[in-house]
């Protein structure tokens, strides 16, 4: 195996992400279409037929393949994947996108995540009663697995999670096409009401329904179409133990973040991530989730995430900016979209568009997902040449 | 002057001939019902029957919609509204149901009426739609058929205008029908007739004849609710009204359409009339509802509609009894498509140790222990060599926990606790505890408790609950 095989290979010219949020009237084909004809013109691509050579998509709730994307863009004798794992899924279809494209095989190619969860009439993930182990079986009972040992372990409270809860639901204040936009007390934040403890509403993220998407292509074919390209530094997913059964399981970190992460910085030649990247988006689907990752990333030591979290490190103004749009938290999370919705919101750190929440001067960008149980994560790193 | 402006109708194609009833062959010309088809209801009855009388008119001018029906099934959401939406009005239209009565139907046309001269609407759309259902084989059965009429109501351009109106309200338990009941249940028949139809029509009758100083030979047509053949003789005799001057209630052919039937008649005494007639409309149901309408020289103008008599025209007799139980859902299936079923059997049946026995598997080659059994083992990725270990009886301890307020429980939060059992992790939900009482390490044992009752059955598993460390300490009750 070659790390590096990838690295710097395929460029993203282009973004497009719709309006997040409870978009009652609109379909999927509806954000789709917002998103990919963002991206298009964001690309300056002027004919997808004639320019698209490849379309790598995801989403979790649909069950109608490939098909639906065809129609909706209207692509048609293209290859066209759609892809579904969980909460990594935009990332997967990403890194799906980016072998293809660094085969040589294909060219330009669009990648594309979508999901309309606010279709099925339940606020929140249904609970699933076709079984009798394992329930209640929410994403919010899974993600809390850690909350207790960790806390104990760590001396670590409700109190630190909220304060994540507060930051996220500020910097979504600041992104246009985010769905929350309300500023938030640690108050309000434990004064909520609990889902799945220690998750009271506000530790949770906002499911929304959104489509995001971005236009791939050669680095050496990327010049052409603009000058401030975006470089793909690593891509990479990584599946762990069911945290449910595994025996070895310490309740303090999860795995799928260690291995992923392991991989793409291999891939991206970074040694000291906190000091090398300059802007996170990570996958905060809980406040806990989001303390975790800090480090489970390696971006402080375990146990210490409390401290930065009361420095203010991770806040936009901090040394490390984490979910700059609000993150799943306010920004929404359209489960299939969310991998995408980070490299859109990477692009445009990276080329300094992204207006009141501008990171100065950021060059490199991490995005991460993490989904099922968790099992699975997913990273994407994104430099400027 | 205030009137019906226009007039549509609409009665399902498909025919039950009464004979398949009885079991006996159909024969070409027997007696017959008009019944929805599968896919067919009040509102798609009263959406063609709208759109029968609205041709050729401009419907951004419609201002309100009156719906009328005792067969519209849902207690809250209004028909009129899914009407109005299907017929493209405009989203400012006034909607509202009717229900509750067979005379439902005439008395929405009031209301229509009303709203137009009392000016609060300039069109009014008013649709009478029924679909009843008697018990299969039972005695109402062949009397109920299906059908809708609209009527579109203006001030202005009438064909024919309102030109007198009586009703009497009687309390009366003739036919009724309860909430989630499919079947429309009626009294003794002598009792209904005498006591409830005849009186209670003949009253609004002679009492519209009388104060708008009409003689019964100045009608031309009298549309009145035919309970059957006989009581509507009876009516009539009593009115005074000459049996040729009744609108055919289309025994045989039609059957009594509920709320809708006397509209239905009405439409189809327009069909045929002339200018400068005298129209009688009667309707029963908990009292009794009369109208008068005369016709004007703008009947002529009117296209022509399909109206009562080109619907009945077209017809598609079933030619089994069984086809018409289908389309009203009255076959007995083993289970509704669809129905929660619950579990699986046949994953159950797979699952059988783990789920019911919490059986779970040691590892051969490296002792590690699992639940439920993998065919390969986590610890040395040996693969198919297990020995079965009984868990349910083996000592625990709790790993993690969270509190879930979702699950659907007697008293939330469910305490969902990870348990470490012989090295192996289980996740499952405590019992016999209070959420203040939940600690890491807490020594648990495991006891066989129902999860949940989807498909309708009692679905276990097993729970943790606390080791009762001092035996004469009263344990939580949860």
């Amino acid at each position: 195996m070659n790390p590096e095989a990838i690295r710097d290979k395929v460029s993203v010219v282009g973004v497009g992400c719709c309006q997040f949020g409870e978009n009652w009237d609109q379909s999927r084909e509806d954000m789709m279409v917002d998103a990919v004809w963002e991206a298009y013109e964001d690309a300056g691509i002027e004919d997808p037929d004639a320019e698209i050579d490849a379309v790598f998509a995801g989403a979790v709730y649909p069950r109608e393949g490939s098909g639906e994307v065809a129609e909706s863009l209207k692509l048609f004798g293209k290859p066209i994947t759609m892809l579904m794992d969980y909460c990594q899924t935009g990332t997967d279809a990403f890194r799906c996108g980016v072998f293809a494209v660094a085969s040589g095989l294909y060219d330009t190619v669009l990648v594309l995540g979508f999901d309309k969860p606010k279709d099925r009439g339940v606020s929140g993930p249904s609970v699933s009663f076709d079984k009798v182990r394992g329930l209640p079986a929410t994403p919010a009972g899974w993600f809390s697995l850690c909350a207790a040992r960790y806390f104990e372990t760590y001396d670590t409270g409700r109190e630190d999670l909220a304060k994540i809860a507060v930051k996220n639901h500020h910097n979504g204040t600041l992104a246009p096409k985010s769905m929350l936009k309300k500023e938030i007390t640690v108050e309000d934040v434990l004064k909520a009401r609990i889902i799945s403890w220690p998750f009271g509403l506000f530790d949770c993220a906002a499911q929304s329904d959104g489509a995001a998407a971005a236009i791939i292509t050669r680095t050496d074919l990327a010049r052409n179409k603009r000058d401030d390209h975006v470089l793909v530094k690593a891509v990479t997913v990584a599946t762990a133990e069911h945290p449910q059964r595994d025996p070895n399981f310490d309740f303090l970190a999860w795995k799928p973040t260690l291995y992923a992460a392991k991989d793409a910085y291999a891939q991206a030649g970074i040694t000291e991530p906190f000091r090398e990247l300059d802007v996170v988006q990570l996958h905060d689907c809980f406040t806990l989730t989001e303390l975790l990752t800090y480090e489970d990333l390696g971006l402080c030591k375990k146990g210490e995430a409390k401290d930065h979290i009361a420095s203010g490190t991770f806040e936009l103004t901090g040394e490390l900016p984490v979910n700059t749009d609000g993150g799943l938290k306010t920004f929404g999370h359209p489960t299939g979209a969310t991998g995408v919705r980070m490299i859109y919101e990477n692009v445009l750190q990276l080329r300094g568009q992204a207006g009141p929440r501008q990171i100065k001067g950021a060059t490199t960008a991490l995005s991460h997902n993490i989904g099922g149980a968790p099992q699975t994560c997913g990273i994407a790193i994104l430099g400027m040449p | 002057m205030t009137g019906i402006v226009s007039y549509g109708a609409y009665v399902p194609r498909t025919r039950l001939p009464l004979a398949l009833i009885q079991g006996r062959p159909a024969k070409e010309g027997g007696p017959e019902k008009a019944f929805a088809y599968y896919d067919e209801d009040a509102v798609t009855m009263a959406v063609s029957a709208a759109l029968d009388c609205l041709r050729g008119s401009d419907r951004e001018a419609v201002d309100a919609v009156y719906f009328a029906s005792t067969s519209y099934d849902l207690r809250e959401k209004q028909a009129a509204a899914v009407i109005a939406k299907a017929l493209d009005l405009r989203r400012d239209v006034l909607t509202s149901d009717h229900a509750g009565s067979l005379r439902a139907g005439t008395l929405a046309l009031e209301a229509g009426l009303n709203a137009v001269a009392a000016g609060a609407a300039k069109r009014a759309l008013v649709v009478v739609a029924d679909c009843r259902m008697g018990a299969p084989r039972g005695a109402l059965e062949a009397k109920l058929g299906d059908g809708a009429a609209a009527f579109l109501i203006g001030g202005e351009g009438a064909i024919a205008t309102l030109s007198a109106r009586a009703a009497v309200t009687n309390e009366f338990q003739d036919s009724w029908r309860m909430d989630g009941d499919p079947f429309t249940h009626t009294w003794e028949d002598r009792f209904v007739v005498k006591e409830g139809v005849v009186p209670n029509l003949v009253e609004s009758i002679t009492t519209l004849l009388r104060e708008s100083g009409t003689e019964p030979s100045d009608l031309a047509k009298a549309s009145i609710y035919a309970h059957d053949a006989r009581a509507l003789g009876t009516v009539a005799k009593q009115c005074g009204i000459d049996p040729g001057t009744l609108q055919d209630p289309l025994a045989g052919r039609l059957g009594n359409t509920g709320c809708a039937f006397a509209p239905m008649l009405l439409v189809a005494a327009l069909e045929a009339a002339e200018p400068g007639q005298k129209l009688l409309c009667a309707s029963y149901g908990d009292g009794a509802h009369a109208m008068m309408f005369e016709t004007t020289d703008a009947l002529e103008k009117l296209e022509p509609r399909r109206g009562v008599s080109g619907h009945l025209a077209f017809r598609a007799p079933i030619g089994s009894y069984d086809t018409y139980l289908k389309s009203r859902k009255l076959d007995p299936k083993e289970w509704a498509g669809g129905a929660d079923l619950g579990l699986s059997a046949t994953v159950r049946f797979r699952e059988r140790d783990a789920d019911i026995g919490m059986i779970g598997a040691r590892c051969t080659e490296c002792s590690q222990v699992h639940f439920p059994r993998p065919r390969v083992c986590i610890g040395c990725h040996a693969k198919d060599s297990w020995d079965p270990i009984r868990l349910s009886d083996k000592p625990g301890r709790v790993l993690a926990y969270t509190f879930d307020y979702f699950f659907p429980a007697a008293e939330p939060p469910t305490i969902m606790v990870m348990t470490e059992v012989e090295g192996c992790r289980v996740q499952v939900q405590l019992s016999n505890c209070k959420p203040d009482q939940v600690r890491l390490d807490l020594p648990v044992e495991y006891v066989f408790r129902k999860i949940h009752d989807a498909g309708g059955k009692a679905n276990y598993f097993w729970k943790a609950s606390p080791v009762v460390e001092n035996e004469g300490e009263e344990g939580a009750t949860r």
